[in-house]
């Protein structure tokens, strides 16, 4: 099965961090990211960098920022391949994000229709 | 010595945890047996043993597991034992905690229980409808998010083993507040885990705590009214719950349990003898509260600490705790005031702790006892 593992963090989780711990908080992610049960995943840009889309009126409306001003910001993923739950929660357990006040939700990936 | 035993063990941390252990015996026994000629070696040996025995417990359950596996594909004639294992793997999916609180409740009951899903709704004031809906979700989530049926693998255990033993711990207490008999449904539960897991304390520590409990269930009320412990009619008391409850509390110690249910079931079971030792219900109310770090164990102990005598240190540690919305803190708060002569703070108390109580038969018993001041 495929999990999608969601992680929201605090926007400023590395501050207050020196630089050193910041690459070691950055190469935890890359080395998750070469666990064999881990198929695909992305880190995102801080949300001051994201764009919204809505329509309404039936007028595609553009406006800076994230959708909604939350606590914790959608910050990346990981894509893996377990076989079952409790298989994509130990890779979920090890996301440095969680250890710095973030969350990760865990969400089963729909199958493509065969 | 901890470096004798990570180079013997390779491993920190096992280390670590068997010199704890060989401590604790120590402490436990030299007072008693006085101290071994070799303090030193003796606790690196006892240590070793320890952890030992514990890599050999993890180690046949690692391989019980694996046998599972086989087993799975190859049999097709069930028997007892892999119906048994069957029941197991049941219990620690039912009990996941990916699902919510209730409705781990629910699976439990409904999937080892045997119970109806209208029985399982009324037993928590539900309409079937809605108890159906509850026990749907929760299966369309089992199959969906692919929750495993499975026994964890050895370092999962001890957590999920925790939320099982939680999970009947509070369907006991369900039935104890009396509605349909979930009490009874809990014990058959404890005693399927006894039997699942006959290695493991806990499961020994819940069934005997339940039992000592449920013992006392038809001496509890009289007329509508709380009785307490020390008022409660002794003939009443079903005697065969409770040597079984020591039975498995022996059994749990035998085992070197010292987990939360097993001092409970141990303070329990001191509460139903003769005349009861409250000094030592007290240390393990003390040992209870630095496990769970629980005020509500901290007021318990407080009330043992009364009863060996000393309502002044009793209510020093009552003011200590941060319960102002919990009505057995004023409650007890009252009864200590009372005992140590300041009626008007006590009557103050037994009214705060009448406005927070729920049931009838617990109003009765502190209305009483506000008009004996």
């Amino acid at each position: 099965m495929q999990y999608a593992l969601l992680i929201y963090q605090r926007p400023d989780d590395d501050a207050g961090l020196s630089d050193e711990q910041r690459k070691a908080l950055s190469d935890e992610y890359y080395a998750l990211r070469e666990d064999p049960l881990v198929v695909g995943g992305a880190a995102l840009h801080p949300v001051e960098n994201a764009t919204t889309l809505r329509i309404k009126d039936e007028e595609t409306i553009i406006t800076d920022g994230p959708f909604a001003d939350t606590k914790e910001v959608f910050g990346g993923w990981y894509l893996v391949e377990a076989d079952d739950l409790d298989g994509a929660l130990e890779i979920a357990a090890r996301i440095p994000a969680l250890r710095l006040g973030g969350s990760v939700e865990v969400r089963p990936v729909v199958e493509a229709p065969r | 010595m901890l470096a004798s035993l990570v180079g013997f063990l390779g491993d920190f941390d096992r280390a670590e945890e068997a010199v704890q252990e060989a401590f604790a015996i120590a402490a436990e026994r030299w007072p008693r047996d006085g101290a071994p000629d070799n303090p030193g070696a003796w606790l690196v040996t006892t240590a070793r043993n320890r952890a030992i025995d514990r890599l050999r417990r993890e180690r046949t359950l690692a391989s019980k597991t694996r046998l599972l596996e086989v087993r799975e594909t190859v049999q097709e004639e069930p028997d007892d034992t892999a119906m048994a294992d069957e029941r197991l793997q049941l219990i620690f999916m039912c009990c996941h905690p990916a699902l919510a609180t209730e409705a781990q409740v629910a699976l439990s009951l409904r999937a080892l229980g045997g119970l109806s899903t209208e029985e399982i709704a009324r037993a928590f004031i539900v309409s079937p409808e809605t108890m159906k809906r509850r026990l749907s979700r929760a299966k369309a989530k089992i199959k969906t998010a692919g929750i495993p049926f499975s026994v964890p693998p050895a370092h999962q255990l001890p957590d999920r083993l925790r939320t099982v033993l939680a999970i009947v711990f509070l369907i006991f207490n369900e039935g104890y507040s009396g509605r349909v008999d979930l009490a009874a449904e809990a014990i058959r539960l404890g005693a399927l885990l006894v039997g699942l897991m006959p290695d493991e304390p806990e499961a020994h520590g819940l069934l005997a705590l339940m039992l000592c409990h449920n013992a006392r269930r038809d001496a509890r009320f009289s007329d509508g009214e709380l009785v307490l412990l020390e008022d409660q009619d002794r003939a009443l008391w079903d005697a065969a719950k409770i040597a079984q409850a020591r039975d498995l509390l022996e059994r749990a110690i035998a085992l070197r349990g010292r987990g939360p249910y097993v001092l409970q079931a141990a303070i329990a079971s001191l509460q139903t003898e003769h005349h009861i030792d409250w000094q030592q219900v007290a240390s393990l109310y003390g040992e209870l509260a630095r496990i769970t770090r629980s005020p509500v164990v901290e007021l318990n102990r407080a009330v043992a600490v009364a009863q060996t005598g000393s309502p002044q240190a009793a209510l020093e540690i009552v003011e200590r705790l941060p319960l102002d919305e919990y009505q057995y803190l004023h409650s007890t708060r009252a009864e200590l005031l009372r005992r140590l002569g300041r009626t008007d703070d006590a009557r103050t108390a037994y009214e705060r702790a009448l406005q927070l109580t729920r049931t009838e038969p617990e109003r009765q018993f502190l209305k009483r006892r506000l008009g004996e001041l």
